[in-house]
């Protein structure tokens, strides 16, 4: 199991450089399994997987529900919102519940930053973090640096801009921690009122110029901007904001030819990203959906696979 | 009950006595002190190699009754209180329904002198509902027993209201202690930093506080008055109050041994006890609140006793309510953190926590060990070191983050208006 002996991940900073570059190698021999007429190994027969989600989210979900199946593994929905925290049962009581069950792993989703750590201190089955607060997002980063090393084949070196809302999103934290444990260079462009305090202590630049980071990034990862920022007072305008911070068909062309230009999705078609752009051949943020499953398979399989938390 | 406290090491804020002297305690003063006292027919605590302290006086704490009673109520609280070496307690107003009318006060002071342990004295609420809209009825609230009033909790936001109520506060003679926090930053969890960021909690900027400790100096200059501020915790805010009493303007402060003890590292571990306001800040600010407490800026430690819970605590940091308790821990923190450290001396360390709160909060028969000053007298082991355990706490909450940490210090008997009111096993 390439030595392999963390039974939670919730944090890329938790992992060594070598622990994502078993991931990602991994991850590489699963995105065979999906292309597969029959699309599922035993490899995790007679696990059961629980997806734990407190936030309205599909596409990470069922990622990690397809992973997880295709693995073989026994999956089951637990949607936390509907069930029982309007009761006034604490999310580690519900989990607590789902441990008694002997399940052998939950993947967590919560509005509230730190509930994967809080759960995987107290419980047994091995925890996995698909989402906290503002704080991680750990698979969407490992399948981002996955994405980008399928497409250009390596992520040291690289300059990798991440652009938008960089205040509220896991995925920006994720993927700093990320990509600069890869050794590549990351530039955070976004209005200062999105950027988070300190920042610069993760070893990244920051630019308000969205033409800073155009000229000569390898990589550009865009962000969702929320509208309600708007009423939050963190614009003035969502128009303003498109006009500085949005990448559209003109302003592409001042980035390099081969620019890779990446979204964790959903796409707000018209803000961070013109449609023309998003569905333009730079985009790989189809490429990116396709490699969540087959990099949350090698998750599941290296962390189940180690039999003591 | 007479009591004679043998061979006691006083400690005064000139410092410990050169020699061990005999305290007679009756009728709940202190009746003498000389070098050598008879036995006699008295209750003899033998105070050698220990030192002997005034009771510490806590200017801010949170008793939550009325209303919350399943926090802690006057009797528990009075009990962590006595265990923590206070004698004399002031209770933030923030209850259910806050302590806002002469009635209230009334009920509280009842209820405390059934339970007989400490001084209770009930801080009033600077505004109706402490909903920052009307003032109380301040001058009433002093007559039932208030000796300051406050809206902790929160701050007076409204320049004007704050105005008008340290003007009200001036002609009653009583103490305004100030919440510092720009309510409209308060939005946020935690300090706001790069620790913030990392955690991926909201964070709060540290110029919440100093926006409104400056506004509040500028308002004690102007109305040639003393305003008080409650748990000052950033290096900007000890800044300004260093600068105004520079200037010789009538502001004092606390802080708390949270404040010293902890940085927002510790919330990194989301344990919702580390969640508390102000927020736990940066090891720069802890290093200022010590030297700020080291040369007088900051006046005294209270504890901010907050109980909540643990049903209460134990929801995802961001929904947890804001507080610790702190009685118990307070003299050992201090002990561990200020003296051990040599920050303070033992004499400065009884200025901070009883000799200025007194004076400050204008109890003139306390804070110090003297001839017909109130026997409120503490017995201390200054060396002796002791684990912090959640099964020990008398508090009926146990929400505190140093459960576990090894303090040195321990208070061993606890007089208070010269009655016996704890006793270390």
């Amino acid at each position: 199991m390439s030595g392999w002996n963390k039974g939670d991940l919730l944090d890329l900073k938790d992992l060594t450089r070598k622990d994502i570059e078993t991931i990602l190698e991994t991850a590489k021999s699963f995105k065979e399994v999906s292309t597969r007429d029959v699309k599922k190994v035993p490899a995790l027969r007679g696990k059961t997987v629980v997806m734990l989600f407190s936030e309205p989210s599909t596409r990470t979900r069922v990622s990690f529900e397809l992973a997880a199946k295709r693995l073989s593994a026994d999956t089951l929905n637990v949607s936390v919102s509907a069930s029982s925290l309007s009761k006034g049962e604490s999310i580690l009581d519900m989990a607590k519940n789902i441990e008694a069950m002997h399940v052998d792993m939950i993947v967590v989703r919560h509005k509230s930053s730190g509930v994967p750590k809080v759960l995987a201190d107290a419980l047994t089955p091995g925890i996995i973090n698909a989402g906290d607060g503002c704080r991680a997002h750990p698979t969407q980063a490992l399948l981002d640096m996955f994405t980008i090393k399928e497409k250009i084949g390596k992520i040291e070196g690289l300059k990798v801009a991440i652009i938008g809302d960089i205040l509220h999103s896991r995925v920006a934290r994720s993927n700093i921690c990320g990509l600069t444990k890869m050794g590549a260079k990351v530039t955070l462009c976004g209005p200062s009122t999105l950027i988070p305090a300190g920042v610069e202590d993760q070893g990244v630049k920051v630019t308000h110029n969205l033409d800073d980071v155009l000229k000569d990034s390898d990589v550009l990862m865009c962000l969702r901007l929320q509208k309600e920022r708007q009423q939050e007072k963190y614009l003035p305008s969502v128009r303003e904001y498109v006009k500085h911070f949005g990448l559209n068909k003109e302003k592409l062309k001042m980035a390099k030819k081969d620019v890779v230009i990446m979204h964790p999705g959903p796409v707000n078609r018209g803000i961070e990203l013109s449609a023309e752009v998003a569905d333009g051949e730079n985009s790989v943020i189809l490429e990116q959906v396709t490699n969540g499953v087959a990099v949350r398979m090698a998750v599941l399989y290296l962390l189940l696979g180690k039999k003591e938390k | 009950m007479v009591i004679l406290i043998k061979n006691a090491n006083i400690v005064s804020a000139k410092g410990i006595s050169k020699e061990p002297q005999d305290i007679l305690i009756e009728k709940g003063v202190i009746k003498e002190i000389s070098s050598k006292i008879p036995c006699g027919d008295y209750k003899v605590i033998d105070a050698k190699d220990k030192l002997v302290l005034p009771g510490l006086i806590d200017l801010h704490c949170h008793l939550r009754e009325p209303g919350q009673e399943h926090k802690e109520t006057l009797e528990t609280g009075s009990k962590s209180a006595a265990k923590g070496g206070f004698t004399t307690i002031f209770c933030m107003p923030n209850t259910k329904p806050p302590i806002d009318s002469a009635k209230i006060v009334e009920g509280i002071l009842k209820e405390a002198k059934r339970v007989g342990l400490v001084n209770i004295i009930p801080v009033g609420a600077v505004t109706k509902g402490q909903k920052g809209q009307e003032l109380t009825d301040i001058f009433e609230l002093k007559e039932a027993g208030c000796l300051a009033i406050s809206d902790d909790g929160k701050s007076v936001s409204n320049s004007q209201l704050m105005r008008h109520a340290l003007e009200y506060a001036k002609m009653a003679d009583i103490l305004l202690m100030e919440h510092c926090e720009d309510p409209t930053f308060s939005h946020g969890v935690m300090n706001e930093g790069a620790c913030s960021t990392l955690l991926g909690l909201k964070g709060i900027p540290d110029i919440s506080e100093s926006i409104i400790v400056g506004r509040d100096i500028e308002l004690a200059k102007y109305l040639q008055t003393r305003i008080h501020f409650s748990h000052i915790s950033s290096a900007r805010s000890v800044d300004l109050i260093r600068g105004a009493k520079a200037q010789g303007i009538g502001v004092t402060a606390e802080a708390c041994p949270h404040h010293f003890s902890l940085t927002e590292k510790s919330v990194e571990s989301f344990d919702t006890n580390t969640k508390v306001h102000p927020p736990l800040k940066t090891q720069a600010d802890v290093d200022a609140i010590k030297q700020g407490l080291k040369d007088g800026t900051i006046d005294c430690i209270t504890t901010d006793h907050a109980p909540h819970t643990s049903e209460e605590k134990e929801l995802e940091f961001d929904r947890a309510p804001v507080g610790m308790i702190g009685f118990e821990t307070a003299f050992g923190l201090a002990v561990s953190e200020l003296v051990e450290t040599k920050t303070l001396t033992w004499g400065k360390l009884v200025e901070r926590m009883a000799i200025t709160p007194a004076k400050i909060s204008g109890l003139a028969s306390k804070g110090e060990i003297a001839q017909d000053k109130d026997a409120d007298i503490i017995v201390v082991d200054p060396n002796k070191e002791w684990i912090f355990e959640k099964d020990q706490i008398v508090s009926k909450s146990k929400n505190s983050p140093f459960i576990g940490r090894t303090l040195k210090g321990l208070v061993e008997t606890t007089i208070c208006a010269g009655k016996i009111v704890y006793q270390v096993k």
